[in-house]
């Protein structure tokens, strides 16, 4: 596993510190089966607004499959979800509800192929948000311009590369204006050269304040930007911490295994 | 140990080689022909074998069909007579009687003076299918598309005007009663507003035309007489017109995660598809009258056009259902994760795509269809198929059999290579996912 280049020394910066009082996602007691499978045991999570939280874990661990409880792509059998005071329950308008204020990035970008970039992000403000037009197509152009790839609006998805074809899924859940934003695994598909830019991009947008759920296994990300580093196995939460006390003293044997395995080499 | 390492150089380039275009090809048909029909003794004994077969039929062929054929004559007999006069010896085609019963052939029984009506209908449906077909068209002509089924029936079977603008005010009061139920429901109707809206449709269809039965209008001309390509037309293109949004409202159904619709949508498509057509369309011209309250008979030809819809339709379902099931389960993440709801992102996201992927087996079975409406001269309408009978018994043609044959072999095969060619021309407009 190739680190990206941030320092081991560098701390989280002192300015994104700044974390409110309220709480964005409340997970009580959640639990989840697929079948007879218990992949998620008793998670009790609380997310305040404004903060990054990295999830790291082995693979099966339920890392992805928690986020995606979030905002109702799995559906949680026991225990209580809310997400900005709405509880998250089989009703479709809360699920909606939730999923207007809820941004999500995949791993494999997800972005529609029948349409250019600008109208792959002006879809869901014209149609979910019932945003004219010309006032979506400004927000496009804002937001991907953030992401610095603004001359590419009039492209089809199948023209960009990966790294950058990210950042417009960035640009395209930004769109909606969102109080949340989850990444499951983004830069897992990338090459070492595009990740830089993927990474970049999320790290500003911590700056700015958003409330990030992050799974990835991008350790320097973590170190620079994370509030919270949360570590899963087989469907617990088996440690969290700061990132500076996750990486230098894991209490757990568990975590220590799994940080001699990625940091090792 | 320097022997080990002897063969490896160390290197660096020295500068970045420009890109230069690629060496010119060595064209010409002999080069054409070695790589293509002589590349190896298999291929090249293949080709020679296709040479000897080829040499052996096409003369024959076109030596019947062109060369000692007989373009006018009045009977059979005197088609005989011209090619024994021209020194013919052998068959040849006769095809005097195509060009003496080209109109029958076209319209069937229709009155002669009235001809302009199906004309008129037949050049009208390519101006309505324009902009369907073709995006750079400006979408306002979409208008005219819509009318045009309702002006269509009107031209080819007369009768009164005033029912057919009535007719036309159905759908308009279907989508009020849609927006309705939307107003009703604060913003997302959803299946219950289509289902309003469908219904007032068809309750106002089955009711309103119905009141007015005089005033101004054209001559009506019954079912019983049309004929011909006309006919295989107009059950053709309803049917494929019509079991497409069918086809794809019983996909979405067959997925669906409610088990009554589900289980409806199953039991349809299974029956469907597993009963021959022609057993449906015996339904239709005996049985289906039974099902529909005493007195409302519905006119042949639309108990048949009813059938080939449904039964397209079905075979339509699992084609689109394979281009959903195509279909990366990330995208139906990416639509939920936006927050659209069900309708809008099968509308903006899946289907555009499904249906991308699905069209050659969409066109597979329009083509089928379209060649399956020839079986309606098992139940006495005369289809192309079912006309050769008729002027077959006239006693100036009987005992020509080929010419009829290839002569609506070559009909169908026109419109059918048409419908796949313009296939390709779609697959590759959509083609948007590839550099």
């Amino acid at each position: 596993m190739t680190e990206t280049a941030f320092s081991s020394e560098s701390a989280v910066d002192p300015s994104l510190m700044k974390v409110s009082n309220e709480v964005a996602i409340q997970i009580s007691n959640m639990n989840k089966w697929y079948g007879e499978f218990h992949v998620l045991r008793n998670i009790d999570l609380t997310v305040y607004r404004g903060e990054r939280i990295v999830i790291c874990g082995p693979s099966g661990s339920g890392k992805s499959t928690l986020i995606r409880c979030i905002n109702r792509l799995e559906e949680h059998q026991q225990g209580t979800i809310t997400v900005d005071g709405t509880e998250l329950t089989s009703d479709l308008k809360n699920i909606d509800t939730i999923r207007k204020e809820v941004g999500m990035c995949f791993q494999h970008f997800n972005l529609f192929p029948h349409l250019t970039i600008l109208e792959n992000c002006t879809l869901a403000p014209i149609w979910v948000r019932k945003i004219p037009r010309k006032e979506a197509e400004e927000t496009a152009m804002h937001f991907l311009a953030k992401v610095k790839i603004p001359d590419q609006a009039h492209k089809y998805p199948g023209q960009l590369s990966g790294g950058q074809q990210q950042r417009v899924a960035i640009a395209r859940s930004l769109c909606m204006k969102p109080r949340i934003m989850l990444f499951d695994e983004p830069t897992s598909a990338l090459d070492p050269e595009m990740i830089k830019e993927v990474l970049d991009t999320m790290i500003e947008l911590a700056q700015e304040g958003m409330t990030m759920l992050c799974v990835t296994h991008e350790m320097g990300f973590a170190r620079q930007v994370a509030n919270r580093v949360i570590f899963m196995d087989q469907g617990q939460i088996v440690e969290q911490n700061e990132p500076e006390e996750f990486f230098r003293n894991p209490k757990s044997d568990r975590t220590k295994l799994f940080l001699s395995q990625i940091l090792g080499h | 140990m320097s022997d080990v390492h002897a063969q490896t150089v160390a290197y660096v380039a020295p500068s970045q080689i420009p890109p230069s275009p690629p060496p010119a090809r060595e064209r010409g048909a002999m080069k054409w022909f070695r790589a293509n029909l002589f590349s190896s003794v298999s291929n090249g004994i293949l080709t020679v074998i296709a040479i000897l077969i080829l040499a052996w039929s096409l003369p024959a062929l076109i030596q019947w069909a062109f060369v000692d054929a007989v373009w006018e004559a009045g009977s059979l007999s005197e088609c005989r007579e011209i090619a024994a006069a021209r020194g013919v010896e052998g068959s040849f085609a006769c095809w005097a009687v195509i060009n003496e019963r080209f109109n029958q052939f076209l319209f069937g029984f229709y009155p002669e003076e009235l001809y302009w009506r199906p004309i008129l209908a037949f050049l009208l449906m390519f101006a309505a299918a324009a902009p369907v077909l073709f995006n750079q068209i400006p979408r306002q002509t979409l208008v005219g598309s819509a009318l045009y089924p309702f002006v269509a029936y009107w031209l080819l079977w007369g009768g009164p005007v005033l029912p057919v603008v009535l007719a036309i005010l159905g759908p308009v009061v279907g989508y009020a009663a849609f927006r309705g139920v939307e107003k009703a429901m604060e913003g997302d109707a959803g299946a219950a507003g289509m289902v309003a809206g469908a219904l007032v449709t068809v309750l106002w269809w089955s009711f309103v035309p119905g009141l007015i039965d005089g005033g101004p209008g054209l001559a009506p001309v019954e079912s019983a007489r049309m004929g011909g390509f006309m006919l295989a037309l107009i059950i053709g293109i309803t049917g494929i017109a019509a079991s497409l949004p069918f086809g794809i409202l019983l996909a979405l159904g067959r997925k669906s995660d409610l088990i009554f619709i589900k289980t409806l949508s199953v039991i349809f498509i299974e029956f469907i598809r597993g009963v021959p057509l022609i057993t449906l369309l015996f339904v239709a011209s005996s049985v289906l009258n039974y099902f529909f309250p005493p007195g409302t008979a519905l006119d042949l030809i639309l108990r048949v056009v009813i059938m080939a819809t449904l039964f397209a339709s079905a075979y339509m379902a699992e084609v689109i259902r394979g281009g959903l099931a195509a279909l990366p389960s990330g995208q139906y993440e990416a639509a939920d994760s936006l927050g659209l709801d069900y309708w809008k992102s099968m509308r903006l996201i899946i289907l555009p795509q499904a249906l991308k992927i699905s069209i050659p087996g969409i066109v597979n079975t329009f083509i089928g269809l379209f060649k399956d409406t020839t079986l309606v001269s098992v139940i006495g309408l005369l289809d192309p198929v079912g006309i050769i009978n008729p002027i077959r018994a006239d006693s100036n043609w009987n005992g020509i059999v080929w010419e009829f044959y290839v002569f609506v072999g070559l009909f169908f095969w026109v419109f059918c290579f048409g419908m796949s060619r313009y296939s390709m021309y779609l697959e590759r407009k959509l083609a948007t996912d590839h550099r």
